[in-house]
């Protein structure tokens, strides 16, 4: 009950509008023209990682918090940001262990989880 | 035999078509035509472990099924052509390697099952067989698996796409019956408008199919009106709409017998299928459960039927390349002529 | 109707003829549903903060969190259908990510574990990965020349 009430209502208003406006520029993309999902996926993963490189996306972070840490471009920020704060600890090493280390729980996740899906679960007809 | 024109021929003494059958998923039963066909299945592995053994388990009792009411012993059969969209034609064949027949494995994408009528047709009037077999085969679920997208993706599907039919269709040929006989074919020009979307099959194949409609109808000079039904193969909603545009431009009006397979099996609207079915069974269930029904009981007596195939694979899409299309039609008959 | 002699012709007619997607009703769809999973990411991120975490390990539960779900819901059968009606809304937060990669490991169990799963796992997100990574690699490149 004390969680609730810690819970920052316009916080989670401008995350919902924020991830929401994200995903409408996704379909946008996915209405409009032939790309597939996984052309899509990929730019917005090297948009999101261009944005943070640059400095751009961690305002949005600030302003939205999950609405722009949870979509794909938030994955490609997170990439960048890795890269960029290890290259500040390690030089040039930096750049190949920063990105993958900062997103390496998500990446591991999926992993995982998708061979766990595979061993207790099977393919099933789309019904519609 | 003699040859009409520039594609089309015309049999002398017309081979039969003894009969048909056919076996479709659950989907198709809910669709329209559920009543016509020989056997719905209630789920789509049929039992099997893989979706390309149910495809396989599929064709293999719709054959079985085609020969036992055709009332003619399988060891008088004297060729099978059979065909299907699976990768080196798998499911025909590793469906069909336990029927001990000699085999034609054929390809012409969703055109396979006219395709094979084409051949047997000409194999039968040749004297080169007395009975021969064709079947094909699709299945929704290895087709996705192959040309498109795991099942479990959350993808959106465009409305132009259309929906791979599950089942099998088969027809037992012989040198001599009763009819329907199968009087002229015209076996089609591989015709490549430039189409790239993979989403939109229905308008890739529309070209093919006018080019052999047109050539049919030039080569016999018979009008559209000449036959109860013209009947195309899964050219879906747009495709359909396409081709009576592109015949209207050359003065021709099919609209009134015209219909396409692939606008038939499914409910539009009720299934969300889009632009409708697609797939080699789609005219080899239409057409083994439905038409040739009607046909048998003289509810229609003249019916050209044009099978269409987009010839293309995953790869060439992945590639940019355009996608060819190919449509064969023949003419079936209850009178010879 | 004009006869139609070239491919461009054909192509431009076939644009006319073919239906468009319902882009408002998608648009809708896509904005709800991807706004409640980047909510319901923000009511996990606020509770690990709740809990004490810090700003980077709250993120990467809440990344473990959502792909979690959305591995259970794709196993379930249930994911293709949220796409179906989400689009975006569902493909663009890290579910999307997650259900790239579980759907083909599922669809392929039936070529062994081996090279089925574990081989075609990466068909539809490898991508995503190649890019990302190699961006973020390029990019600390550049940190470097610029520290």
């Amino acid at each position: 009950m004390e969680f609730l009430q810690s819970i920052d209502w316009m916080q989670l208003l401008r995350c919902f509008v924020v991830g929401g406006i994200i995903c409408i520029i996704g379909q946008i993309l996915i209405d409009k023209t032939k790309l597939t999902p996984a052309r899509i996926l990929v730019i917005f993963v090297t948009l999101g990682a261009i944005l943070g490189g640059l400095g751009i996306y961690k305002y949005l972070i600030d302003f939205a918090g999950c609405g722009a840490t949870v979509p794909l471009t938030g994955f490609g920020a997170n990439l960048a940001k890795g890269a960029i704060e290890a290259v500040q600890e390690n030089g040039l090493l930096g750049a190949f262990i920063g990105g993958v280390k900062a997103s390496a729980g998500g990446i591991a996740a999926a992993v995982f989880f998708g061979y766990l899906a595979s061993l207790i679960s099977k393919p099933k007809m789309k019904k519609q | 035999m003699n040859r009409l024109g520039k594609q089309t021929i015309h049999f002398a003494n017309p081979p039969t078509i003894v009969e048909t059958a056919s076996i479709v998923g659950p989907k198709e039963a809910q669709g329209p035509l559920a009543s016509y066909f020989d056997q719905c299945l209630e789920d789509e592995f049929w039992g099997e472990k893989t979706w390309e053994k149910a495809e396989s388990k599929i064709i293999k009792e719709t054959v079985n099924l085609a020969i036992t009411k055709s009332g003619i012993p399988a060891s008088n059969l004297d060729f099978c052509f059979a065909g299907d969209l699976l990768n080196q034609c798998i499911s025909s064949s590793f469906g069909l390697r336990e029927l001990n027949i000699p085999f034609f494995g054929i390809f012409g994408a969703c055109s396979t099952f006219v395709e094979g009528m084409c051949l047997a047709s000409i194999c039968l009037e040749a004297q080169a067989a007395n009975n021969v077999l064709c079947a094909t085969s699709s299945h929704f679920c290895s087709a996705e698996k192959q040309f498109r997208f795991p099942l479990e993706l959350g993808n959106q599907r465009p409305p132009s796409a259309q929906w791979t039919v599950t089942g099998s269709g088969a027809a037992v040929l012989s040198s001599n019956g009763n009819g329907p006989f199968i009087t002229h074919i015209t076996p089609g020009k591989i015709v490549d408008m430039g189409i790239k979307d993979a989403n939109n099959m229905g308008a890739a194949m529309a070209p093919a199919a006018f080019d052999t409609l047109m050539t049919h109808f030039e080569d016999t000079k018979r009008k559209p009106s000449y036959y109860d039904a013209i009947v195309t193969g899964d050219l879906g909603h747009i495709g359909k709409d396409i081709l009576q545009d592109l015949c209207q431009t050359k003065g021709y009006n099919i609209k009134a017998n015209y219909d396409d397979c692939g606008v038939l099996i499914f409910d539009q609207l009720k299934q969300d299928t889009h632009s409708g079915g697609s797939g080699c069974a789609c005219i080899g269930t239409v057409f083994s459960g439905y038409f040739f029904k009607q046909l048998r009981e003289k509810k229609i007596n003249k019916i050209l039927l044009m099978a269409t195939g987009a010839l293309t694979n995953a790869t060439t899409s992945q590639q940019g390349e355009s996608i060819p299309g190919i449509a064969h039609a023949i003419a079936i008959e209850n009178e010879k002529c | 109707m004009n006869p139609i002699e070239t491919q461009q012709q054909y192509s431009d007619y076939v644009d006319k003829k073919s239906p468009n997607s319902p882009i408002l009703k998608n648009c809708f769809n896509a904005f709800w549903v991807g706004g409640l999973i980047c909510s319901i990411g923000q009511i996990i991120f606020d509770f690990c903060k709740y809990k004490e975490l810090d700003v980077t390990a709250s993120n990467t539960v809440v990344s473990i969190v959502l792909i979690g779900i959305a591995a259970f819901l794709t196993g379930l059968n249930i994911f293709n259908k949220i796409g179906k009606f989400a689009g975006a809304g569902s493909l663009i937060p890290i579910t999307g990510f997650a259900n790239s990669i579980v759907s083909p490991a599922i669809e392929y169990k039936s070529e062994g574990y081996v090279m089925g799963v574990g081989g075609k796992m990466f068909t539809v997100a490898g991508p995503v990965l190649v890019f990302g990574i190699s961006a973020s690699v390029i990019i600390g490149i550049i940190a470097t020349l610029f520290s």
